[in-house]
């Protein structure tokens, strides 16, 4: 791929984008392409919003995602993704889960934040939480939305399985891959035909 | 000690640290530079402590140094103000074994107090520095680092930012399976030199020279140094006059190349000393000129006094993080409108506490009691947050206990009662301790809190003094506040340790001595939440949970049992 893709984690402290994000860039390294990432941190992410830029091509050369040019968006929460819209380029993809994390002070979020979300993207696959409660365990829900987001990833699977394999904490490889699987299967059944794959 | 090849800016220092040869790694945790240490520490043939704070962390570096051994010191920027007193007269010693000084700085204050450039700081201590731009370069620089520190007898320093240290980008692969550490060129062992390294005036007046003239040297050696190199576009012939060309260093050159990979540019990885002949050959080589840097101008202020004109603060601001789209505009080059405009009010997401956190109740107590609350640095500096609202000054390490104290000496008598300083074990172990001693000493009124959690949290679950641990998690001593208080003759009863969770006790506790004279410690312990999660996976929390106990059973409000 001539282009360099801009893929945009976002979410709360706590919901494991740091991973999501190692795993993206680690799978993106192990297709031979240049890789950079980016995340802050320290006293801002306590509890507040947390973000991480995943960049890969042939030649990357900033980490940060230059404004406007996020091609895909994932967000493992509602008012995260609203947040971070105006980082992505019109036409850009889209993946959440529809599960709330009500800031401290705010009693409910806006009627219409979904409507809103898919008004602003095109593509947009939506993770509902009574889908994966039950089958994906708290600890790889990360994981599970990674493997929605593949849909709109021009990465073969096979890279995530070995990133996985070589990022998952001790004993949960198996566990990540199979919330992965979860998210994709579930990504594929909601979007009925194959994303575009370059 | 490297899984992937994907490293991080901070990971990639340890890296090249290590295949160095580095023999001793000392630092105190801070954001962004923390992580440095964590990936050398267990790597064979290091040393590495946390030790109490950067003044200290210094101090052991410039002994391990002296000794032969190659070392790495690792601090925040703010860690310079406090290491800057051995920095500067290091400068005068020089070093033997390579010593190299990290500092990260915080463009942005992502997590800080002030944005400090510590660029300044290598021109007044008259010691080189190095900065890299993406993670190959963190590990090389490291490298080089060490070789000019030993070539011109002189500490280096490598300075990161909070993108670059917390940035991943991928390393040059091995040669062979993994990392190779090179064997350190000087074997351990101490020559005695009073001249060189007791710094008595007529000594340092001596050494005041040796400093001039390597300034001199490492000047010219800044205009050949591999870590400075210009680019040059293809098509553009070695003669041709460019319509613009850039100077810029560390994260800013990555996004200079990414909003125009075809301009020229002149790369520094060697920020101090600037390279005179190098700089005006560019300049002569483009139209214009621009410089940028993040926060200072450093080497626009330095061009200029050359006479060289250039363009940085006049299209760049001088405040905050740069990014690509900043850059852009700032070269006036065209940047894409925001496509994507919500509609609905995003809302508001503060940090704060986590639920259930120890420092809860204090807090909302100190609240409730209407107290001018002196605050320290960690993160119970999100006590000024709602729903707390429960502080009204923070400045420095340790400053909670010292500001308290100056108020006490101006405050009418109402307000005096109402004085408390709240400080982490961490901060109390970096720099509130000498202030504790300063407020007996002095006679002041004050009560003084320690919000003992068992860790340094804010920065990672670093061990500290106060937690029985030190580098690696082994076992360590640990501060006894009892033997504390009576070696500075804090009486008896103005001890109190209560345990945190107990919020009937620290409400009685806080209303018993607010009510005393004299200097009152209470010490509340509760174990952060996320290193309980961490001790119980090392079979630790059972043991640690007792002992904080038996403090809190043996040191009740009003006086000790027995």
């Amino acid at each position: 791929m001539a282009e360099v893709f801009n893929a945009l984690l976002v979410g709360v402290g706590g919901q494991g984008i740091v991973l999501s994000s190692d795993i993206l860039a680690e799978a993106a390294a192990l297709s031979g392409l240049d890789v950079k990432k980016s995340e802050i941190h320290g006293m801002s992410r306590r509890g507040g919003p947390v973000f991480s830029h995943v960049r890969f091509g042939a030649k990357v050369h900033s980490p940060v995602i230059p404004d406007g040019t996020a091609d895909l968006i994932l967000a493992m929460e509602p008012m995260e993704l609203l947040r971070w819209a105006p980082s992505a380029h019109t036409g850009a993809a889209a993946c959440y889960l529809a599960a709330p994390i009500l800031p401290v002070g705010v009693t409910g979020y806006p009627d219409g934040l979904d409507d809103e979300l898919g008004r602003l993207f095109g593509r947009l696959v939506r993770i509902e939480l009574a889908t994966i409660r039950r089958s994906v365990p708290l600890k790889v829900r990360n994981t599970a939305l990674l493997g929605a987001a593949s849909v709109f990833l021009p990465l073969r699977q096979d890279s995530f399985t070995a990133a996985i394999t070589a990022l998952a904490p001790r004993g949960s490889a198996e566990a990540n891959q199979a919330a992965f699987d979860t998210g994709r299967e579930l990504a594929q059944a909601q979007l009925k035909e194959p994303a575009d794959v370059e | 000690m490297v899984r992937t090849r994907l490293l991080s800016g901070n990971e990639a220092v340890a890296l090249g640290a290590w295949e160095a040869g580095v023999a001793v790694g000392c630092g105190y945790p801070g954001t962004p530079s923390t992580e440095i240490l964590e990936a050398l520490a267990g790597q064979p043939g290091v040393y590495t402590e946390w030790s109490v704070n950067e003044k200290v962390a210094l101090e052991v570096g410039v002994g391990a140094a002296l000794a032969g051994g190659r070392t790495l010191v690792t601090m925040k920027h703010v860690g310079v103000n406090v290491a800057a007193d051995p920095l500067f007269t290091a400068s005068y010693t020089g070093v033997r074994a390579g010593l190299v000084i990290v500092t990260a700085d915080d463009p942005e204050l992502h997590s800080s107090q002030n944005e400090q450039d510590n660029r300044n700081y290598a021109i007044a201590a008259k010691v080189p520095m190095l900065e890299p731009s993406d993670s190959q370069e963190a590990r090389e620089f490291t490298k080089l680092a060490f070789e000019l520190s030993e070539a011109f007898d002189t500490p280096v320093f490598l300075r990161m930012t909070t993108r670059l240290s917390h940035s991943k980008s991928l390393i040059t692969p091995f040669e062979g399976d993994g990392p190779e550490r090179i064997e350190a060129p000087l074997a351990p062992g101490f020559q005695p030199d009073p001249r060189k390294y007791v710094m008595i005036p007529g000594h340092a007046r001596a050494r005041r020279l040796v400093v001039e003239q390597r300034s001199l040297r490492l000047s010219e050696a800044a205009e050949s140094h591999p870590a400075n190199r210009i680019e040059w576009p293809q098509g553009l012939t070695a003669d041709e006059l460019a319509e613009f060309g850039v100077v810029t260093s560390g994260i800013p050159y990555s996004y200079v190349k990414e909003v125009a990979p075809q301009a020229p540019v002149l790369k520094l990885g060697l920020v101090h000393p600037l390279p005179r002949r190098l700089l005006a050959d560019f300049a002569a080589r483009v139209k214009r000129l621009y410089v940028v840097e993040e926060l200072d101008p450093v080497i626009e202020t330095q061009l200029k006094a050359w006479g060289i004109e250039c363009v940085g603060r006049a299209t760049f601001s001088g405040i905050g993080e740069f990014s690509p789209t900043i850059v852009a505009k700032g070269l006036g080059l065209p940047v894409p409108d925001a496509a994507l405009a919500p509609v609905l009010e995003v809302a508001v997401r503060r940090p704060g506490l986590c639920a259930g956190c120890p420092h809860d109740h204090v807090f909302a107590e100190l609240h409730r009691l209407g107290f001018i609350v002196s605050g320290d640095i960690g993160c119970y500096s999100l006590g000024v947050l709602p729903p707390y609202n429960a502080m009204d000054t923070l400045l420095d390490m340790g400053a909670s206990l010292t500001i308290a104290q100056g108020m006490d000496i101006m405050l009418p008598a109402d307000q005096k009662r109402r004085i408390a300083a709240v400080i982490g074990d961490s901060t109390f172990a970096h720099s509130g301790i000498t202030g504790l001693l300063n407020a007996v000493w002095n006679g002041r009124d004050g009560l003084y809190i320690v919000l003992d959690n068992g860790t340094t949290a804010m920065t990672g679950m670093q061990p500290n003094p106060l937690s029985g641990e030190r580098m690696g998690r082994t076992d360590a001593p640990s501060l006894d506040y009892e033997l504390l208080a009576k070696a500075i003759h804090i009486p008896d009863g103005q001890l109190a340790m209560v345990d945190a969770y107990d919020t009937e006790a620290i409400s009685a506790a806080i209303d018993h001595l607010a009510d005393l004279s004299g200097v009152r410690l209470l010490v509340v312990l509760g174990l952060c939440l996320i290193e309980g999660q961490k001790l119980k996976r090392i079979d630790k929390l059972d043991l640690k949970k007792t002992i904080r106990r038996d403090l809190v059973r043996n040191h009740p409000v009003g006086g000790q049992h027995g």
